[in-house]
């Protein structure tokens, strides 16, 4: 059966490169950084290797670059780290009510510890303003959260302007970059964020490593201790195959921005106008402002989950943030952020593609979901009260 | 995640629809929390003798909602009113836990419609239903479906 991953905001498959960039230090050059010995010695050149290209990447120097276990811990670390290194200052800490759990999880285990929250509501394309921020911002104020693109809607938020308005105020600034990295342009000194969030296998490199971009002279404490490595800030035997998997990824996806960007888009710009015309649908997200691969949508009157087995049989993988899809009552609460009614957001479908799907992939989407919406909505019942009301 | 039953009752769902000549009519859930049921029978003789339903769900509700028509089918009323969720889940092999409340759905949703049969009739139907789950019409609340 033809498969049509379009899923790539939850995981992407390992480009050729990158896996060819990983593979002799599983089994050639598998020795310990920390070791003096030749084995261990070329282990610690791909390290630092990789660390100069990711580095290079992302516009800054290796000595600022820190390898982690993958976004989830660089997240954690970026805000953990600043409650304790600023807690005389304040506990006081600034994010968004569309945060990466990641984020928002971290901080509700913060708030059980005595430190205070402000979750900046959104509009309804997902958008955060400086002047929200401004006004937020407190004397304890300690730390500014926001990512610079959302996961389900694919809002690319305006991190250099935020970013400029916390440091007005003295404020650190960090940013989940997890969906953004590798697929838009982006350079920490412009940004001149003071933390910066990255996962490998969101760019085509595997999974279970991730970095943190710690701006110099930001003392960050460490989250793991034991060991010392990473400069002391996170500890743990270094997972060298991995960071030279990253390290390649990125590079070639920088590499390749530009005309991967212009394709992706593209493709990305025909499943919104196709999937439009279904009645009764609705884009999710900024219609302008949104990642190259987002195509997020809701479908009124039907559920995300039964949408999702529905593409499945067909071959497609999609994802929702409909509650069965998360095993709760409750859509996601990015959905109901924007102003989405629960009913709504429960039929909610993402599309997230990438420079290896093709023209076909699209053709094959946009012939196979509207019949599967059709199917799904004869057999709803409140689509047979809407229909029997608008006749009525 | 799903097992094969459900897959299939999902994919290939029995009596889904309307009935024309329904004489019961059930709803239960709400789209707020993601499903809702509409069960619909023709009663005759205290036989359930045709049964469809219309769902708005996950893949476990669509599921068993089919499983359960096809279980109450042609059974007395006494008889479907003896269904109990696990018997809808065991028939289909099983649902992973959070989907439990799904099943119960399918069960709540054959005694609104039974329920619905006797306020028809002008018969009080909570001493034979007991509660039957259609809160706009017994005025009483409900908190946990």
């Amino acid at each position: 059966m033809r498969i049509v991953y379009a899923d790539n905001a939850a995981t992407t498959s390992v480009s050729r490169t990158a896996l060819e960039a990983m593979l002799p230090y599983f089994t050639e050059h598998y020795g310990n950084p920390s070791t003096i010995y030749s084995v261990g010695r070329e282990a610690r050149r791909a390290l630092d290797t990789a660390r100069e290209k990711v580095a290079k990447a992302l516009g800054t120097e290796a000595k600022e670059i820190y390898f982690t276990g993958g976004g989830t811990e660089a997240d954690n670390w970026a805000i953990r780290g600043t409650a304790e290194l600023r807690q005389k200052k304040g506990k006081h800490i600034i994010t968004t009510a569309i945060e990466h759990h990641a984020v928002l999880h971290t901080c509700k285990d913060l708030e059980k510890h005595g430190y205070e929250v402000t979750y900046l509501p959104v509009d309804e394309y997902g958008r955060v303003t400086a002047d929200q921020l401004r006004g937020a911002i407190r004397e304890d104020t300690i730390l500014v959260s926001i990512m610079a693109a959302n996961n389900e809607i694919g809002t690319i938020l305006p991190i250099k302007e935020l970013c400029a308005i916390a440091h007005e105020k003295g404020v650190l600034f960090h940013t989940d970059a997890v969906q953004a990295v590798g697929h838009i342009p982006l350079d920490v000194k412009e940004l001149d964020v003071d933390m910066l969030s990255v996962s490998a296998h969101k760019f085509r490199g595997p999974k279970g490593i991730g970095a943190l971009y710690v701006r110099r002279g930001l003392s960050l404490p460490p989250l793991l201790t034991g060991g010392g490595q990473e400069s002391g800030r996170r500890s743990g035997t270094e997972n060298v195959a991995g960071a030279c998997g990253m390290a390649a990824a990125l590079e070639e996806s920088v590499e390749h921005m530009d005309e991967n960007v212009k394709k992706v888009s593209a493709m990305r710009d025909r499943l919104i106008e196709g999937l439009l015309k279904i009645p009764y649908s609705r884009l999710t997200g900024d219609p302008v402002n949104r990642l190259p691969g987002t195509a997020s949508f809701v479908f009124e009157f039907i559920e995300g989950e039964s949408m999702i087995l529905s593409l499945d049989a067909a071959g497609i993988c999609a994802s929702s943030g409909s509650a069965c899809s998360s095993g709760s009552l409750d859509p996601s609460h990015v959905l109901t952020a924007i102003g989405l009614p629960h009913e709504v957001a429960h039929g909610s479908l993402r599309l997230s593609i990438n420079e290896c799907n093709t023209e076909e992939d699209i053709d094959y989407i946009l012939q196979t979901l509207p019949p599967i919406i059709q199917r799904l909505r004869d057999m709803s019942p409140l689509w047979e009260d809407y229909i029997k009301k608008f006749k009525a | 995640m799903y097992s094969e039953k459900v897959l299939d009752h999902f994919y290939n769902p029995r009596n889904v629809g309307e009935l024309p000549d329904a004489n019961a009519i059930g709803t239960v859930g709400n789209p707020r929390c993601g499903d809702i049921m509409k069960i619909y029978m023709k009663i005759e003789d205290d036989i359930i003798k045709d049964i469809s339903f219309k769902t708005f769900g996950c893949g476990a509700a669509i599921a068993t909602s089919s499983m359960a028509t096809e279980l109450v089918k042609g059974k007395t009323i006494q008889e479907a009113l003896s269904l109990t969720n696990s018997a809808v889940t065991d028939a289909l092999d099983g649902l992973p836990p959070q989907k439990l409340h799904c099943s119960v759905l399918a069960e709540e949703g054959i005694k609104a419609a039974i329920g619905d049969y006797y306020r028809r009739q002008g018969i009080d139907p909570e001493p034979i239903v007991g509660c039957s789950f259609d809160c706009e019409a017994c005025h009483k609340e409900h908190h946990e479906h």
